[in-house]
């Protein structure tokens, strides 16, 4: 035998059942960590109970922000909301993120298909009746072209944002078609509490697919004006955070992490960086033993030394 | 004529025979560790498993009365914030025992697959967590979900795991993650207790005749297929 494989083996891990033993009661172990995990867990649940701020409902919204509503409304109309140009799995509006040559965001492809602007406002609207304006704006507005369709909903988009608050009653007489009546009629609907039900019933009595209030929700400013003020935001560590001064998901920090910082904070790319990274660093983390160096870095770094004080 | 000789082509044979070949008897609960297992680090794999119940029992408890019980009642919300701590508590401890076998490099002596199937049970329990936030029907979920969407959309994981149906994240919430950490978990326990805890770094029996060596040298003996020869000294 060489001198090196000599040396290589008498660093070999011996059978830790070859090595001299004490008494250990592994039931009296588990037991009394059952009760002081059980005691932590009712004394912090006591002290400090758990947040639950309520969802915040289309009604809600279009009470606290009608010209929120009204603007996102006219935007999935326009097709320039952030669901209408969203691509993959929604529609084909854009190619969507990659990872270097990987298209992986079309390659999930579009599997859950919306058209914002028929879903989220013409087919809620649709289902309304006894109201003679909004059905000659429906009229008018299926018989337009895209292009006539577009046009309007852009320059009513535009005279929202040329106005203060965004207040419909204060934009100018322009050619904006059926849109400020459909926009106007949303925000009333969705004031009504009626449009959570259009959204999610899609022919079925029972629902559990809340994709497009959410979207619609999202494409809206409101919502993230709230999670900002709770601390909630992409920059303000939000996907790690939850309401209130809660710990939240703490184990997300180095997923959060990376959209705190450059290239990633101001990549247009960034989900799809952060999730290619992060799934390099799982399969490093998983595969720890098989990473030369890696797994060689615990015996010099020394901190076993702590541990295992005495020598067997 | 017939005999009590067991059928070695007997399929209950052959699962009771590679059982006990898995977790030797005696090892499955050994009332005796070795000596050099004496140090608090060693708490937390169990408090982890501790929590862990809590977890289980609390979420349990809560799939009970529905997923909206515990908005409307003060009975509810104590247990759902008992299901938060113990969520808490269970992603502490397994932090602290995850660092703890890092730096102890708990993968050597053959010991690759229980550190694999711990890292992917951690991995595991942050997409169980994270589900859990979905489901919570307020706020934060939909906060979390909106947020959420786009980076699983942006490497086409988001067209068939979709986190703004409620619906589909309450069940992986519930019933799918819960049971595969649960089989993890308990795979991971039964590697733990086959191969018994690892030795220090270097550390060489007392009895010479016994001094068997599990695998190949140093920090990269993590997979050997077998035992290689004793060590002479």
């Amino acid at each position: 035998m060489s001198a090196t494989a000599r040396s290589r083996r008498s660093k070999a891990t011996r059978d830790a059942h070859l090595f001299p033993t004490r008494p250990y009661d592994l039931v009296k172990e588990f037991v009394v960590a059952m009760l002081v995990v059980g005691i932590l867990t009712v004394l912090l649940a006591v002290v400090f109970s758990s947040p639950d701020r309520k969802a915040v409902t289309l009604a809600a919204w279009a009470k606290a922000a009608p010209n929120d509503v009204v603007a996102t409304a006219t935007a999935e109309l326009a097709g320039t909301s952030t669901s209408a140009g969203y691509g993959p799995p929604y529609n084909h509006a854009a190619p969507g993120q990659n990872l270097g040559p990987l298209r992986l965001q079309r390659l999930g492809g579009v599997r859950i298909p919306i058209d914002s602007a028929n879903d989220l406002v013409i087919s809620p609207l649709s289902a309304v009746t006894g109201d003679a304006a909004l059905s000659v704006a429906l009229r008018t507005w299926r018989s337009a072209s895209d292009v006539q369709r577009t046009t309007w909903a852009g320059h009513y988009a535009d005279a929202l944002a040329a106005v203060a608050d965004g207040d419909p009653a204060k934009v100018a007489a322009g050619t904006y078609g059926p849109v400020p009546i459909l926009a106007n009629r949303l925000m009333s609907l969705a004031r009504s509490g009626s449009l959570e039900g259009l959204l999610t019933s899609g022919g079925t009595f029972y629902s559990s697919d809340e994709t497009k209030p959410l979207l619609l929700l999202t494409d809206g400013t409101y919502l993230e004006e709230q999670a900002r003020a709770d601390h909630l935001g992409g920059d303000q560590w939000g996907m790690m955070n939850e309401t209130g001064n809660y710990p939240g998901q703490p184990w997300m920090w180095l997923y959060t992490f990376w959209y705190q910082v450059k290239p990633f904070s101001t990549s247009t790319n960034a989900d799809a960086l952060v999730w290619g990274l992060m799934a390099a660093l799982t399969l490093i983390f998983t595969f720890v033993p098989f990473v030369p160096g890696l797994r060689s870095l615990p015996r010099h770094l020394g901190v076993h030394r702590l541990i295992w004080r005495q020598r067997p | 004529m017939t005999t009590n000789q067991p059928d070695p082509r007997s399929w209950t044979v052959r699962l009771r025979t590679r059982l006990a070949r898995t977790v030797p008897a005696g090892q499955l609960l050994p009332d005796r560790q070795p000596a050099y297992v004496r140090s608090w680090i060693y708490v937390f794999g169990v408090a982890s498993l501790a929590a862990f119940v809590y977890v289980i029992a609390s979420g349990l408890v809560l799939s009970l009365k529905g997923s909206a019980w515990w908005h409307t009642s003060s009975a509810g919300h104590f247990v759902n914030s008992t299901h938060l701590w113990s969520v808490e508590l269970f992603f502490m401890f397994m932090v602290i025992h995850l660092w703890g076998k890092f730096f102890m490099a708990a993968w050597r002596g053959r010991r690759a697959l229980t550190w694999i199937t711990g890292a992917v049970a951690f991995i595991g329990s942050v997409g169980t967590a994270f589900t859990g936030y979905l489901s919570q029907s307020n706020f934060d979920s939909q906060w979390t979900a909106g947020q959420a969407k786009d980076g699983l959309n942006a490497v086409g994981i988001g067209s068939v795991f979709n986190v703004l149906n409620t619906g589909q994240m309450l069940l992986w919430h519930v019933m799918l993650l819960p049971l595969v950490l649960g089989v993890l978990i308990v795979l991971h326990i039964v590697l733990v207790r086959r191969h018994g805890v690892v030795p220090p770094f270097d550390a060489i029996p007392p009895d010479r005749d016994h001094a068997e060596v599990t695998g190949p040298p140093g920090a990269d003996d993590a997979l050997s297929p077998e035992p290689v020869a004793p060590v002479l000294r």
